[in-house]
């Protein structure tokens, strides 16, 4: 398969190896919580509360003395689960909204895509403040505000994608034969899109892992005591000149985990040769 | 009666006519040949006959299209999905892009036949297997798994042929089969289309540029000259005795064996836009014979020797100008 040969590619190219060696790491970080935290990350130790990096705390503890380490990994756990389902949710959806605009196009395509134009027109952080203002804080409103966030992307990336693939002979030759639309849709047109959306969704998770911190970090995403990325980075700022290491550690995960995505994501750009696919929007 | 009658077709995409009154008809078993330049309205014609118009936002205007005692013109899309791989068949123009990329060649022919017999998953390989060996492609288990980049035109070319018979069409539309194939291809791909005809009894309506080929495989042949007909009759008499001077000057394109070298010549000017369709004869601009009613008056078709041809020409050449 050409998409399995890409991602070889990828993963071979100097900015592809590093970057994904990095996301295996944040990756198995998040799966293998519970066997890789040394410690559970709600266990509190008020005598032991904001600790340097040591050899018992490698990355130190925070104001209630957890292991930051362990509230690191879990908070992998939190803050990658949430931006892969909700990008993941987004995309699916934009794939099908999209599909059908473009396929279809006439007065459906004008109103789903003046629906997508208008959702675009504010930013995501807007967006997603508005449906936890609807929702109320936590892990699934964020979620909810995240998908909702991104799917004009990839509704528009998808339909820009199937008006182009529905000129192509193949489909033509494929309603030549009698294939109704559903068919040629789920079985030509989406397939056939499909790379350059899920290059897009995977450059999107690393926005989104930003936005989910930015909301833990105003405590409208993951609530105590569960650990996200953002939220974790919030509760370092009380002790940032006393603690640095608080803030610090989370705000790198973060930052080296969306470098990650956006390097690996651009290796995977070329090794498909799709830059110009996902220019069209 | 004729499978296929297609009486004064005229077809506009938007608000331009790009078909005006043209006229054919082709029986079971008989091979009819579609020629004109670029231009000419062939694969537009093709495109009618699909019922596939409104994915290019055409119309039919004028005229009648019969197959098999059904009217075409006014089939609803629903019918006429039923029609489509089961009685009337299409092999586009160019086998590198109407193959799926990214589906094996086999899921595609498979598909063609669950979608017409119901076959199961297994039945429809197997049959799809039975046309690869009909159609004389070596190894057909191998090709069956294999994407299209991984095959050569003229295999892609007998796959999209495979596809086309999968639901056991009775008519079977090529347009240009073998435009985008090397020349020694090209000769293999006809002569299969012929023995189809001749051993399953199908009509095929073959739409080409090239006299040559149609000399070849042709019973009948149907000159279109920018959107209009201009002759049409049986092989053999327009091959020998071409009245209209477009024909003539046709059949000269062809090359000869033994022609001295730069004495091939082409036919002077362009086949004009359907935006700048000249007045009279469409084809008087470039016509040697051109008098002055050819500039004003439309030509009727008139019906000329003992084959019956019909030539549409206010000054048809004499019978021996050859």
């Amino acid at each position: 398969m050409a998409a399995l040969t890409a991602l070889r590619s990828a993963i071979a190219s100097p900015r592809g190896a590093p970057s994904a060696a990095i996301l295996a790491l944040a990756v198995t970080a998040a799966i293998a919580a519970p066997w890789l935290a040394p410690y559970p990350y709600a266990a509190q130790n008020l005598a032991g509360a904001v600790m340097e990096p040591s050899a018992a705390h490698l990355l130190g503890t925070d104001e209630f003395g957890r292991d930051l380490l362990s509230r690191i990994i879990y908070g992998a756990r939190v803050s990658l689960g949430v931006a892969v389902t909700s990008i993941s949710l987004s995309v699916m959806i934009g794939l099908v909204l999209g599909a059908v605009a473009g396929y279809l196009g006439g007065w459906v395509d004008r109103v789903l895509m003046a629906v997508a134009d208008v959702t675009w027109s504010f930013p995501e952080i807007l967006i997603a403040l508005v449906l936890i203002a609807i929702l109320g804080p936590g892990l699934s409103s964020a979620g909810i505000a995240i998908t909702i966030g991104y799917l004009a992307q990839f509704a528009r990336l998808t339909r820009s994608q199937i008006i182009a693939l529905k000129r192509e002979t193949y489909v033509e030759a494929a309603v030549s034969i009698g294939s109704g639309h559903m068919h040629v849709l789920a079985r030509h047109l989406i397939p056939n899109a499909l790379t350059p959306v899920i290059v897009a969704g995977m450059l999107a998770v690393g926005d989104a892992i930003i936005l989910e911190a930015t909301l833990g970090f105003f405590g409208l995403g993951a609530q105590p005591p569960l650990p996200s990325w953002g939220a974790l980075m919030s509760s370092g700022v009380a002790q940032i000149y006393l603690a640095p290491w608080v803030i610090l550690f989370p705000g790198l995960a973060i930052a080296v985990t969306v470098i990650a995505i956006n390097l690996f994501g651009d290796a995977l750009i070329d090794a498909l040769a799709i830059r110009n696919r996902l220019k069209e929007r | 009666m004729s499978l296929l009658a297609v009486d004064d077709l005229s077809v506009s995409i938007g608000m331009v006519p790009l078909l005006d009154r043209v006229s054919f008809s082709l029986d079971r078993g008989e091979v009819l040949g579609l020629v004109g330049e670029s231009g000419s309205g062939k694969s537009l014609t093709a495109m009618t006959l699909m019922g596939l118009l409104p994915l290019i936002g055409g119309r039919i205007t004028a005229g009648r299209v019969r197959f098999d005692g059904i009217d075409l013109t006014t089939l609803p899309e629903p019918a006429y999905r039923d029609l489509r791989g089961q009685r009337i068949a299409l092999i586009s123009q160019n086998p590198m892009t109407s193959l799926d990329p990214i589906l094996t060649v086999g899921a595609q022919i498979d598909q063609a036949s669950r979608l017409h017999a119901g076959l199961s998953a297994a039945a429809a390989r197997a049959r799809s297997l039975d046309l690869m060996h009909q159609l004389r492609i070596p190894e057909a288990v191998a090709i069956h798994g294999q994407y299209p980049h991984q095959l050569s035109g003229g295999m892609k070319q007998r796959i999209v042929i495979a596809m086309a018979l999968a639901g056991d069409p009775d008519l079977i539309i090529a347009d240009e089969p073998t435009t985008a194939l090397d020349v020694t291809i090209q000769a293999q791909i006809i002569q299969i289309l012929c023995d189809l005809v001749a051993e399953r009894g199908l009509a095929l309506l073959l739409i080409t540029h090239d006299m040559g080929v149609v000399a070849q495989a042709c019973h009948r042949v149907s000159v279109l000259y920018a959107g209009r007909g201009a002759e049409t009759g049986p092989v053999h008499d327009i091959f020998a005795r071409p009245r209209h001077p477009y024909t003539k000057a046709l059949i000269g394109c062809i090359p000869r064996e033994g022609q001295a070298p730069g004495t091939l010549v082409g036919i002077p000017g362009m086949v004009p836009t359907a935006f700048a369709y000249p007045k009279g004869c469409r084809y008087h601009p470039r016509c040697t014979a051109a008098a002055p009613d050819c500039r004003t008056e439309v030509p009727a078709g008139s019906i000329q020797g003992v084959g019956g041809s019909i030539v549409f020409c206010h000054h048809p050449l004499e019978v021996g100008h050859v």
